[in-house]
């Protein structure tokens, strides 16, 4: 029977062809993140052995234990570099999903004046590209004085285009009749936004939360232009630095270790969240 | 008109209680200001401004020091007949980047989601994660990852595999050799370009109206390939912009690769891309007026490039609106229409 062959239902021969066909694809990409699981556990002979190795054979954590107690060796502990990175993306992300769900209720919900503009303004800089503005961002943290300030790996990311661009499409999708209901048992848009709005758009604010998650956990930038202490950088940029300057034997493994620890918590998220990002997903079309 | 004329009634009776069942009422902007003031102050001072102190700093002579002088169109007139570098590595590099990762990842991806889609879920749920993880890898883990597989000596990953299968018998040295660095980037690239554009294709593509598929194989349409072409992708257009703009960004905004692999400037300049050319004057050589230039001319380039994407995408087609539906969302148990 011909017809619909979008999201089949069950299994049939006719899509054994394509998985062969998208196979070998799907194992380069997939190749390289068994290797950073892999990587990270293997001891010392196994990262230098001769042929090289893929898979690891007898796991151990030796690597973690190195990178902890090299970190302690040297002036700054890696607790503290892990507490800013916690500190920054927990407020980071906090602040963001705040801000992006007020505005994207506004944006989507209140008609006022400025609003198609400021609709118009957000969907052009979401092609914005933040590396391209990095030395007027410099020159704007100096003036406010937030040289060395937490506030600096913070405040540049918390306004994301892309992530307000996917909660307004969602909140778009909250019918209307809903909003006056609750408007006419006399609810204040505060009650409106946290009651209505709020609770039917968890799965655009989890995907907002896993873009903004990304962005600040991985970043470099604030840290390396931004902060000239170096107790107030990030993990991010400690294990930059390690593994860079690391060519060591030594430094192999602890950089091992460095990269399952700033992808696992990533995967982690998106593993858990996934669900939810699809459905947003399906509201994301630029018209 | 008619909204002054509420305003003024409003304001005439106060005693009057305000109609409270109306989500548009004019004369509360205030109300809609108060929502999104936070993030319009944020966004104005680290996109807006910056944007415009770019555009601004472009036309000076700017060393981080001494107060910027103008100069007019000077920086950009040395970017289009003076810059060697710019010329004869920069601008090919990026173009050839561009629509290699841009392009080819884009159709790449929409050829992936569509394969996704005719599969069951569960398969189309691992396969989508392991499609995807790769753009998550940024940063450290990316480094780490690349470096070992191209490492060369003969105890890197491929160099190992490849004299195993006998293509080589002397270790390549992969990130030194000009020859292959844009290669290199360029497969990096792509494997970290399946992003959340990707994503958006396929829930466009699990959204398409089931009817038209049944509808289509009476008319004639026979295969996977044509219900593609003639039904699929007139009815996602959106979320194949979306995606356009998500590759367009990604393949300008990815030129770290680069500088994280193997430094800035890159080894004969062989993989120096717009992004790391900005980096190399405004933070290396402190010309930072110079840098705003390149920045601009970036910025314009990838606008000019979604104007292009959108002029494509959002043609005048009577298939697209006149299919085009309400997209049903499953929130926690209750359906938005």
């Amino acid at each position: 029977m011909k017809g619909r062959k979008i999201n089949p239902k069950r299994f049939e021969i006719g899509q054994l062809k394509i998985i062969l066909l998208i196979l070998p694809l799907v194992i380069f990409m997939g190749m390289p993140i068994i290797f950073i699981l892999n990587h990270a556990f293997k001891p010392m002979e196994e990262l230098f052995a001769f042929p090289p190795t893929f898979f690891v054979k007898n796991a151990t954590l030796e690597n973690f234990s190195k990178l902890i107690k090299f970190s302690d060796s040297s002036g700054i502990p890696l607790s503290r570099y892990l507490f800013n990175s916690l500190i920054v993306t927990a407020v980071t992300v906090g602040l963001a999903l705040l801000l992006t769900t007020m505005s994207a209720f506004a944006l989507a919900k209140i008609k006022f004046k400025g609003r198609n503009m400021l609709a118009k303004i957000n969907q052009v800089a979401i092609m914005f590209v933040s590396t391209a503005v990095l030395i007027p961002r410099y020159l704007v943290i100096c003036k406010l004085g937030l040289i060395d300030n937490l506030l600096a790996h913070i405040l540049p990311l918390v306004a994301m285009p892309v992530a307000l661009f996917l909660v307004k499409q969602f909140v778009e999708q909250v019918p209307d009749s809903l909003l006056e209901a609750a408007y006419m048992d006399g609810a204040t848009d505060l009650d409106i936004y946290l009651k209505v709005i709020m609770p039917m758009i968890r799965p655009a604010v989890a995907t907002a939360a896993i873009l903004v998650f990304q962005q600040v956990w991985t970043n470099m930038e604030t840290s390396s232009y931004f902060f000239s202490d170096d107790s107030m950088k990030t993990l991010t940029f400690y294990m930059n630095t390690l593994v860079n300057a690391n060519n060591t034997v030594a430094g192999q493994g602890m950089a091992a270790a460095a990269s399952l620890i700033m992808f696992l918590p990533n995967l982690i998220l998106f593993i858990i969240l996934q669900n939810k990002v699809m459905n947003t997903m399906a509201n994301s079309g630029i018209k | 008109m008619e909204a002054q004329a509420n305003t003024a009634q409003t304001a005439a009776m106060p005693a009057k209680k305000r109609r409270k069942n109306k989500i548009s009422r004019r004369e509360n902007n205030w109300r809609g200001w108060l929502f999104i003031g936070p993030y319009a102050l944020i966004f104005s001072v680290f996109i807006l401004v910056p944007v415009v102190l770019a555009v601004i700093l472009s036309f000076t002579n700017f060393n981080a020091i001494q107060f910027p002088k103008f100069v007019g169109f000077l920086n950009y007139i040395t970017i289009l007949t003076n810059d060697a570098e710019f010329m004869k590595y920069v601008l090919p590099n990026t173009i050839i980047y561009a629509v290699v990762v841009g392009i080819g990842g884009y159709i790449l991806s929409f050829i992936l989601a569509w394969a996704l889609c005719n599969l069951t879920k569960p398969v189309r749920t691992v396969f989508a994660l392991i499609l995807y993880s790769p753009s998550m890898t940024t940063g450290v883990a990316m480094t780490v990852l690349w470096k070992v597989i191209f490492s060369g000596d003969q105890a890197g990953l491929l160099n190992s595999w490849l004299m195993e299968l006998g293509v080589i018998t002397e270790p390549i040295l992969w990130l030194t050799d000009a020859r292959y660095l844009l290669p290199i980037v360029i497969i990096i690239g792509l494997w970290s370009s399946m992003g959340i554009g990707f994503l958006s294709m396929i829930a466009g593509i699990l959204n398409t109206d089931a009817s038209l598929y049944e509808a289509a194989s009476i008319d004639g349409i026979t295969n996977r390939f044509q219900e593609m072409i003639y039904i699929t992708i007139p009815q996602m257009k959106p979320q194949m912009l979306f995606a356009a703009v998500m590759a367009i960004v990604g393949a300008f905004q990815n030129g770290m690769i680069s500088s994280m692999l193997v430094g800035n400037p890159s080894p004969g300049y062989a993989s120096q891309l717009l992004v790391n050319h900005i980096e190399d004057y405004g933070f290396l050589r402190y010309e930072m007026g110079y840098a705003a230039a390149i920045s601009v001319v970036l910025l314009l380039i990838v606008q000019l490039f979604s104007k292009g994407a959108n002029a494509l995408l959002t043609e005048k087609d009577p298939y697209g609106k006149a299919k085009s539906k309400p997209v049903k969302v499953q929130t926690e148990g209750k359906v938005i229409k």
